[in-house]
Formats: structure tokens, C-alpha cells, sequence
């Protein structure tokens, strides 16, 4: 571990923190210009962030450590994760501490806290919200992992940092199993992040809310963490496609000039993938939660079928 | 002059004018005479084929040799029955108004262009040819089944289409796998996927690839020939189209999808050591043959019943030929010839009997020996035919399959008995109430032409007799190509 | 796969997966007007997989099979699908027989048979796109599928039409192209197939006023 490795890997962190807010907030901004509505302003997450922050926190009577310490744990587990994604460099002195299945596991983690919590206070809305979170999270795990498998393949290694550079750093090689698994990352990250044709994050309609169900309970600066772990989980689930499926501009190493490129490639990518995801988010209709299970199935089976053509096309006997 | 390009040119060129002319006085005649020239045609063709042995046409694109030689005259044969038999049928069926002259049009010139295209299969030598050739006699033959329009025949004929073209598909996944495996031997040309060509290398394929090819195409061309399960539509599309339409595909269609099945069998055979290919058109045939006697003692129709035997006699020509060798084999074409005649006879004497009565079911047709002598027993007597009973060819086949498996697979002679006697009970008892019995039914407006159902049975019963040493010497040589 | 793989062979591999994506989403497919346009596309993938092959193997008659693909799969069948489906009213809801989410992991199950079946055979061949055989063998199975869990026979049509695009990929990709005869004969059948069924699907709507094949269930064996 290089001293400048390091820095650079708090670099990383310090900026996943500040660009985050900023990530939900142009996804908002373009999800208004598409819908014709008059946008909120771009730093909108920070301001709330700021307001809640300086927010009393008003805790339900039944609440136990549990409830308020889940904040923290969940905002932890997105830190982690943003931690360990290559975001600028592939030299990543956190970067063993984690494969992408542990990487998994950080997110099941968080989410099993966040239900946990919504069940603690005993309103029906909380109850609600964690079942069909977890509900979400039974279906969309194994289909990431399948996509994690098939990008493992590939690579031989399932640590991001080895993926990350063989794809993006051999000859450039095109790979029909990457197209299967990145639509069905793509699926994944929409379910996961409560995203439209699953959830909407901007509605509270008590028949269809999952992620605003879990929260309700939550205000002050509790709120504030789990909002801002949130704009995290969106962070890092883009990043974590980029590092997979558009791997290119990463640097390799600690070189100044790599790293000095990457950080706008990185802010470019991010701009069109944000752009992107509020497109596809304003034309899709969200689906009944009882479509759920087909949504993420069909991401589950686009990921096999990734690994079967991974299997069949792409390896020599 | 050449007769082969005769035999396929007067077909297609007779469909097209009777498609174009439209339905006039002249065009029933035009049919005959279009199918007699095509059966003279084909005579020749025969004759010069057994003096001088196989030769190309056109290039290397056609193959003539003593197997599918014989094929070829016994489809030109059976055309020209038909279409003797069809021109009498039909005017009824127009005069009863089931049938319009708009319809009669298509009847006639599908029917060319179905033996234009039978006629092809049979004789190019492309394996893929062969494959375009048999779906587009599926193709000409589907608005044939439907040609009533009546629910009943829009259902049997969107099954034949459905079936017969996921069949057909199969065949063409088999055809593309051959060439693959031709490719490694022959290389990349148009010559890869020529069967005479593929003959001379066929015991360099690989046999693996050859042996999926060869399931592929066996189910493909299988459920033409209406193996069991793939056989669900030949009952339908029997029992609701007409029935020249039923006496062509189950005198002919069948027989054609059969022979690309033995094509193949002699690329495998060649290919995969150990008896593959026979042993599984062994399985395939005993299954289907016990399958369709069970079924037969179920049906009220009865097209359909007959549609069944049909299955049966091809689930027991198709054992035949999987037990290979010179006996078996040409017990195997032998039947195959037999059948075709029997079983055409018997749905003209059928249709006849079906048209006087004005019903398919075999509970209301009754007394038949008293409406028409004639009709009754030509039913009679076809049905006992197509039983194997002693004087006719059928029995003389059916014995030598009988004895060659008692010999060489004795496991598969208790099988044998059990469905052809299920299937004598199931026939026999139907059909002797339908010729011997009480009715009212009166006489048709158009004597029917019964010529054809009494030539095809003493034809029969000839070879049951006595088979002319030169035609057993053009079987023998033909028996002797299939190994 | 290793970087030394031709680019072609790449590309073909790509469009074969492409291929077999849109089977999949043919069959996930609810409304029969997408279901067309879906046929479509895998009808401009397939002409794009074979431009690639004549390109790369200089057979000239493949570039006419690519054109005869782009006329006849992308765009004349679809268009006669879309005619048929305005001029008889056909209800724009598929409805399965089995639901759609099971259909799916048979379609799965399917895939892995024709995987397995395939692979013997491509590790035989030296053409270096072989496994575009295993996925042409899956487009099939799929094809399949939908034309047995399908209740409107215009599905069944398509599920039919696709499979000849599953067949017809194992014809140039795999094999880098049958014989020229064969190509054109397939094409003229698969045309006249279709024209057939048009003449078909009139009948059956003037006879029992939809086109569901529930009615086409009469015959059965008593």
C-alpha cells in the first residue's frame, strides 16, 4: 500500500460522497425537462441534505437502538461499497478487502438493516415497505450475481479491480455475454435503486411504495443519512456498471496524468448514464408489484443466458 | 426427346394453364390427359432406366436410378387414377353444393403442382432440393385439405400446416447439419450437399455429427410420413379434405417423405458404425405401428379410420427398411407399392360409398352391396387387401417382413402380430357392416368412376400371384442400393 | 475468447447473441404488434450476421441471401403481419397458455439442451464461428416454444417464421453458407408460405370470427 495509493482511495471516497447528491440531483433535473416540468435546481439534494441535518429528530415511541443506529450502519455499507468500485483507479489499496460477491453482500447487508428498521417502529406502512424490499432483494440478488459471474468468467477473478482491467486494458474484444448481462445489470440496478418501472422514488402512494414505505418513520438528520446513503447506493451501482460494462478511461496504477483523465471521463459517463437512466425511467410505465417477480426474473434469465453464451461462443476447448 | 423432362414438365405446365384458364368445360379431361402423358412419360422414363442404368440430368442436379425410378412411376400411376377418379367425384360434390367452380380451379392445378413437386423430390439429387421440394408440396396441399372451407377443415388443414411445417423445419436443421458434416469431407461447394456425392464419401463423415442430423431429419421427414407422436394431423387432414386429396397423401406424400428418410438412412448407415440408423427407424416403426392398430378400433370416421392404417402400414414399412438387408428391403418396397395402390383404391371406393350416403361415419353407412355392387365390393375386397388376406400383394410383403424379423429381431415378432391382428379386428369388423346391411340411400346423379379402384386391386392381386421376374429384378437392384 | 479472434468472427458471435436475445424477448413479448416488430429486428440482425459472412468468406450468392433476408424477413413479412393484424382486428393482448414467466424458464432449460446437444458437434468443426451453432439450434427450440404456448395463430405464424430465422442462421453462420439453390428455394418457400397463410388466415376469421386457435380444437380423439 503507496501513500499516494492511499490518498487516492480517499480521493475516491471523498468524492463519491460529493458527487452522489449531485448524480440524483441531475437524474431528477433531466426526469423534469423530459416530463416538461420545470426542473429543480441541480445542488436541490445538497440543500436538502443541509435542511435535514439541521432537522430535530423526532423518534416514534417505540423505537429501539435499532431504529436509529440502522442510519448509520446503511450509510457505513454504501461508504464500503463506493470504496471498494474502481471509480478513477485500479490501485486500490481497500480494494482486497471485498470482491464483487461480498460486494453483494454489502448491499443485502444494508438492505436487511433498512427492513429490519422500517419493522422495528410496527406501523403497517414500515411492515409493508420491508416485506416487499426484501421481496425486490430475493429477486434481484442471484440475477447480479449471475452477472457477476459471467463478467467473472471473462476474467478469471472475481475482485473488481481484476475485471475492471482485463476488460479494459487487453485488446479490445467484443463479447455477446457482456450485452446479456449488462441489460440485465441494467434491470438489477433499476429494482435496486427503486427506480421506475419498480418504484418511484418521487410518489408516496401507499399501494405501490417500497423504498419511501421503509423510511417514513425517519426525520432529522436520520433521514439525511439514509437519503444521502440512497444517492450513494445510485452512485455506486453506476459506477459499478461503468467499472463493468464501459470499463474504458479507468487509469491502471498511480499515474497523475491517468488519474487527471479518468476524473472526467468518469463525470462524463456519469452525465450520460444519468441522462440515460431518467430517459428510460420517463418511458416506462411502473409495472403492479405483483410484476415484480417477472421484471427481475427476466433479468435473472438474461443473465444465464449471458453464462450459457459465455459457455458456448466464447471459450475454446 | 427426353422423358425425364417430360415426366417433370407436363405436371407444371398443365398446373399453370388450368390455374390461368380458370375452371371450363375441357379442364377435367385436361387433367387426365396432363396425367396420362406424365404416366406414359414416366413408363418410358422406367424402361430406359432399367435397360441403361442411372444416369444425371442436367448436369449433376438430378439423379435417376432403379430406386427412385420405381417411386417415380408409381406416382405418375396413382396420379392418373386419381385424377380419372377425381372427375366424376368432383361434379357430384359441386352438384350437392359443397364446392364452388372458383374451388374446382385450385383443386385441379394444386393437384398438378403437387405431383410437379412430388415429382422433384424424388428425383434430384440435391438433399437440399429435396427439402424445398417436400415443403412445397406441403404448401400445395394445404388449401387442398381445406378446400371444403367448413370448420372441421380449416382446423385439420392449419394442423397439417403447422405440423408438417415445425416438421419440415426439423429436416432442414438435419439438411444443414449433413452439409456441415459433408463440408469437412467434400469442402465448401454446391457439390456438398449432392447425395451421389455424399454416397462416395459417406464413410468419412463424421459420426456424430451425422448421427444428430440424421434424428433430425428422421423426425422432420417423419412427420410427413406420420410417425408416431408426430402424426396428428394425417388423421385430420385425411378425414375433412377431399378424398382424391386423402388417396395422394396417403398413397403418395407418405411414400415420398419416406423415401427422403431412406436417402438419408444410406448417408448414416454409411457414417455411424454400429446399426444406429436401423436400430432407431426399427424403434420408430414398431411404435407407431402399435400406436395407430390401438387407435384404429376408436374411430366413427371412416377417412379417419383409414387415415389410421395408413399410419400403421408406414410405421410397418419404416421397420422394414430399419432392419435393412436385401430381403427386408425389398419386402419394404414392396409393401410400400402395395399400400400405395391398396390404400388409394380404398378411398376411392370410400369417397363413392361417402357420397352416396352423404356421410363420413361408418354407423349411418350401411347396406353398401345394395346401393352400388359395385362400390361394395371394391370396399370389400380393398379392405382385405390392406388386411394381408392370402391372394393379395399385401400378404405376400407382409409375410416376408413377418418371417425376415421372426429370424434376425424374434423380440419384435410378438409386437408384429399383436398390432396387425388388433388392427384386422378393429378394420374387418367396421367395414362388414358398412358393405353387408340394411339402408335407404339413393343413386348419384353421376355414375362413379370405379374403373380405378378395380385396376389398382388386380394389380394388387397380381403381385400377390405372380411378380413379373423383370420387376423383381428392378426391386431386387433397388433393395440392393439401400444396403 | 482471445483476442486473436477475428473481428468477423466476433461479429458474428455478437449478432448470433443478438439473435437469440430477441428470441427471448419474442417470447416474453405481451402484444402481438411488438411481437412483429421484434420478428423484424431479428430479421435485420440476421441479414447484418450474413452480410458479415459474405464479407469475410467473399461468397458472392451470400450477399444476395443477406438482401433476400433484409426483403423478405425485415421487411415485406412484417409488413403482411401488420396488414393481417389491422384488417382483422386482431386483439393486441397475446394470451399464453402457459404464463409468460414459466414459458421463460423452459425457454432457459431449452437453451442449456441445445448448448449440450451442439457442443460435441462444434468442437468438431473448424469454422471459427461454430458455437453460433448451438445458438441457432436454441432460436429454434425457442421458436418452438411460442408456437406450442401461443393461442393466437398469428403468434403461432411468427413463432414459425422465427424459427426459419433460427435454421436459417445455422445455414450462414455456422456452415458460412449452404449452396445458392437451396438458399433461394428456402426463401421461395418461406414467401409462398406466407402468402398461404394470409389466403389461410381469411378463412379461418371468415369461418369462426377471430383468429383464436382455441376454436381450432374440434378434432380430437374421442
Amino acid at each position: 500500500m503507496s501513500i499516494s495509493g492511499l490518498f487516492w482511495q480517499i480521493f475516491a471516497i471523498v468524492m463519491a460522497l460529493a458527487l452522489a447528491p449531485l448524480l440524483t440531483g441531475w437524474v431528477n433535473q433531466c426526469r423534469a425537462w423530459l416530463q416538461n416540468r420545470s426542473a429543480p435546481p441541480l445542488l436541490q439534494p445538497y440543500y436538502m441534505l443541509h435542511k435535514l441535518f439541521h432537522k430535530d429528530v423526532v423518534l416514534a415511541h417505540g423505537a429501539s437502538t435499532l431504529f436509529r443506529s440502522v442510519p448509520v450502519a446503511v450509510f457505513g455499507c454504501m461508504l464500503l461499497a463506493c470504496a471498494i468500485i474502481p471509480t478513477l483507479s485500479t490501485d486500490l489499496p481497500f480494494a482486497p478487502a471485498a470482491d464483487t460477491i461480498a460486494l453483494v453482500g454489502v448491499f443485502s447487508l444494508a438492505r436487511i438493516f433498512i427492513s429490519l428498521a422500517a419493522m422495528d417502529v410496527g406501523t403497517s406502512f414500515g411492515a409493508l415497505g420491508g416485506r416487499r424490499e426484501m421481496l425486490v432483494g430475493f429477486l434481484a440478488e442471484p440475477a447480479l450475481l449471475m452477472v457477476i459471474f459471467t463478467t467473472a468468467m471473462i476474467s478469471q477473478s472475481t475482485s473488481v479491480v481484476t475485471i475492471v482491467e482485463t476488460l479494459a486494458h487487453r485488446d479490445f474484444v467484443i463479447y455477446p455475454s457482456l450485452a446479456f448481462a449488462g441489460i440485465a445489470f441494467t434491470f438489477v440496478s433499476f429494482a435496486e435503486n427503486a427506480r421506475v418501472p419498480i418504484d418511484n422514488p418521487a410518489t408516496h402512494l401507499e399501494l405501490t411504495m417500497i423504498h419511501e414505505a421503509m423510511i417514513l418513520e425517519y426525520s432529522g438528520r436520520h433521514l439525511a443519512l439514509i437519503e444521502w446513503a440512497a444517492s450513494l447506493k445510485l452512485y455506486a451501482y453506476s459506477c459499478l456498471g461503468l467499472a463493468l460494462f464501459f470499463p474504458w478511461g479507468i487509469a491502471e496504477g498511480n499515474s497523475i496524468g491517468g488519474l487527471l483523465l479518468a476524473i472526467p471521463v468518469l463525470l462524463a459517463k456519469l452525465t450520460v448514464g444519468g441522462g440515460l437512466l431518467a430517459v428510460i425511467e420517463t418511458i416506462n410505465a411502473k409495472v403492479r408489484i405483483f410484476r415484480a417477480p417477472e421484471f427481475l426474473g427476466t433479468a435473472f434469465l438474461l443473465a444465464v443466458l449471458g453464462l450459457l453464451v459465455r459457455l458456448m461462443l466464447e471459450t475454446r476447448v | 426427346m427426353d422423358f425425364f423432362v417430360l415426366t417433370l414438365a407436363i405436371p407444371l405446365v398443365s398446373g399453370l394453364l388450368l390455374a390461368l384458364a380458370g375452371e371450363r368445360a375441357w379442364a377435367p379431361n385436361l387433367n387426365v390427359i396432363a396425367s396420362l402423358s406424365t404416366f406414359l412419360a414416366a413408363v418410358l422414363l422406367t424402361a430406359e432406366i432399367v435397360a441403361s442404368g442411372p444416369r444425371f440430368v442436367f448436369g449433376e442436379t438430378f439423379f435417376i436410378d432403379s430406386l427412385n425410378v420405381f417411386f417415380v412411376a408409381l406416382t405418375a400411376f396413382v396420379g392418373l387414377t386419381t385424377s380419372i377418379f377425381s372427375g366424376p367425384y368432383m361434379r357430384n360434390e359441386r352438384e350437392h353444393g359443397k364446392l364452388s367452380l372458383p374451388r374446382l380451379r385450385l383443386y385441379k392445378s394444386m393437384f398438378q403442382l403437387f405431383m410437379f413437386t412430388m415429382l422433384v423430390a424424388l428425383t434430384t439429387n440435391n438433399l437440399g432440393i429435396l427439402w424445398v421440394a417436400m415443403e412445397a408440396a406441403t404448401l400445395t396441399t394445404v388449401l387442398l385439405v381445406s378446400l371444403y372451407r367448413t370448420a372441421a377443415s380449416l382446423e385439420a388443414a392449419w394442423k397439417y400446416f403447422i405440423l408438417c411445417g415445425v416438421g419440415i423445419a426439423q429436416a432442414l436443421f438435419g439438411t444443414i447439419l449433413l452439409y456441415f458434416a459433408a463440408e469437412r469431407v467434400l469442402g465448401q461447394s454446391g457439390d456438398a450437399l449432392l447425395w451421389t456425392h455424399l454416397a462416395s464419401v459417406k464413410g468419412q463423415l463424421d459420426p456424430t455429427i451425422m448421427a444428430l442430423s440424421f434424428i433430425f431429419l428422421l423426425v422432420g421427414y417423419g412427420t410427413k410420413v406420420g410417425l408416431v407422436p408426430l402424426h396428428n394431423w394425417l388423421p385430420d387432414a385425411h378425414a375433412e379434405g377431399p378424398t382424391p386429396v386423402s388417396a395422394v397423401l396417403s398413397g403418395l406424400l407418405l411414400n415420398v417423405a419416406l423415401y427422403a428418410i431412406l436417402r438419408c438412412k444410406v448417408l448414416a448407415d454409411g457414417a455411424i458404425p454400429g446399426g444406429f440408423a436401423s436400430n432407431l427407424m426399427m424403434g420408430f416403426g414398431l411404435l407407431t405401428l402399435l400406436v395407430a392398430s390401438f387407435f384404429l378400433s376408436r374411430q366413427k370416421d371412416v377417412k379417419r379410420m383409414f387415415a389410421y392404417s395408413s399410419i400403421e402400414h408406414m410405421g410397418l414399412i419404416t421397420f422394414a427398411f430399419g432392419m435393412g438387408g436385401a430381403v427386408a428391403n425389398f419386402a419394404g418396397l414392396l409393401h410400400m407399392t402395395m399400400h400405395s395402390l391398396t390404400k388409394s383404391a380404398i378411398f376411392f371406393a370410400v369417397g363413392h360409398a361417402a357420397q352416396k350416403t352423404g356421410t363420413q361415419v361408418m354407423e349411418d353407412i350401411r347396406g353398401l352391396i345394395k346401393i352400388n355392387p359395385v362400390i361394395g365390393w371394391g370396399l370389400m375386397l380393398g379392405t382385405l387387401a390392406i388386411l394381408g388376406m392370402p391372394p393379395f400383394g399385401v400378404f405376400a410383403s407382409e409375410f416376408m417382413i413377418l418371417t425376415h424379423a421372426m429370424k434376425h429381431h424374434p423380440w419384435a415378432t410378438p409386437i408384429l402380430l399383436l398390432a396387425l391382428g388388433v388392427a384386422f379386428a378393429a378394420i374387418f369388423g367396421k367395414v362388414q357392416p358398412m358393405v353387408f346391411g340394411e339402408t335407404h340411400a339413393k343413386r348419384l346423379p353421376h355414375a362413379p368412376a370405379i374403373t380405378p379402384v378395380f385396376v389398382h386391386l388386380a394389380i394388387v392381386l397380381l403381385f400377390g400371384l405372380y411378380i413379373p421376374p423383370y420387376l423383381t429384378r428392378w426391386f431386387h437392384e433397388a433393395a440392393r442400393m439401400l444396403g | 475468447m482471445n483476442a486473436d479472434m477475428p473481428l468477423s468472427a466476433q461479429l458474428i458471435n455478437l449478432f448470433a447473441s443478438v439473435i437469440l436475445l430477441l428470441a427471448f424477448a419474442m417470447l416474453a413479448q405481451r402484444r402481438v404488434l411488438t411481437l412483429i416488430n421484434l420478428f423484424a429486428l431479428q430479421g435485420l440482425t440476421l441479414c447484418l450476421s450474413t452480410l458479415v459472412v459474405a464479407f469475410t468468406t467473399g461468397q458472392a450468392h451470400l450477399y444476395w441471401s443477406a438482401a433476400l433476408t433484409l426483403l423478405l424477413k425485415a421487411l415485406l413479412l412484417p409488413w403482411i403481419l401488420h396488414q393481417l393484424v389491422r384488417k382483422l382486428n386482431v386483439k393486441s393482448e397475446i394470451e399464453a397458455l402457459i404464463n409468460i414467466p414459466a414459458t421463460m424458464l423452459v425457454g432457459i432449460v431449452l437453451v442449456m439442451v441445445a448448448f449440450n446437444v451442439a457442443l460435441p458437434i462444434s468442437e468438431l468443426s473448424q469454422t471459427i464461428t461454430r458455437g453460433t451453432l448451438g445458438i441457432a439450434l436454441a432460436v429454434v427450440l425457442l421458436a418452438f416454444l411460442m408456437m406450442i404456448t401461443r393461442q393466437k395463430a398469428i403468434t403461432q405464424v411468427v413463432g414459425f417464421l422465427s424459427m426459419e430465422n433460427g435454421l436459417f442462421l445455422a445455414a450462414t453462420s455456422a456452415t458460412y453458407g449452404m449452396p445458392m439453390v437451396v438458399e433461394l428455394g428456402i426463401a421461395l418457400d418461406v414467401l409462398i408460405g406466407a402468402i398461404i397463410l394470409g389466403v389461410f388466415f381469411f378463412q379461418i376469421r371468415e369461418q369462426f370470427d377471430s383468429l383464436d386457435i382455441r376454436h381450432l380444437e374440434k378434432l380430437k380423439e374421442r
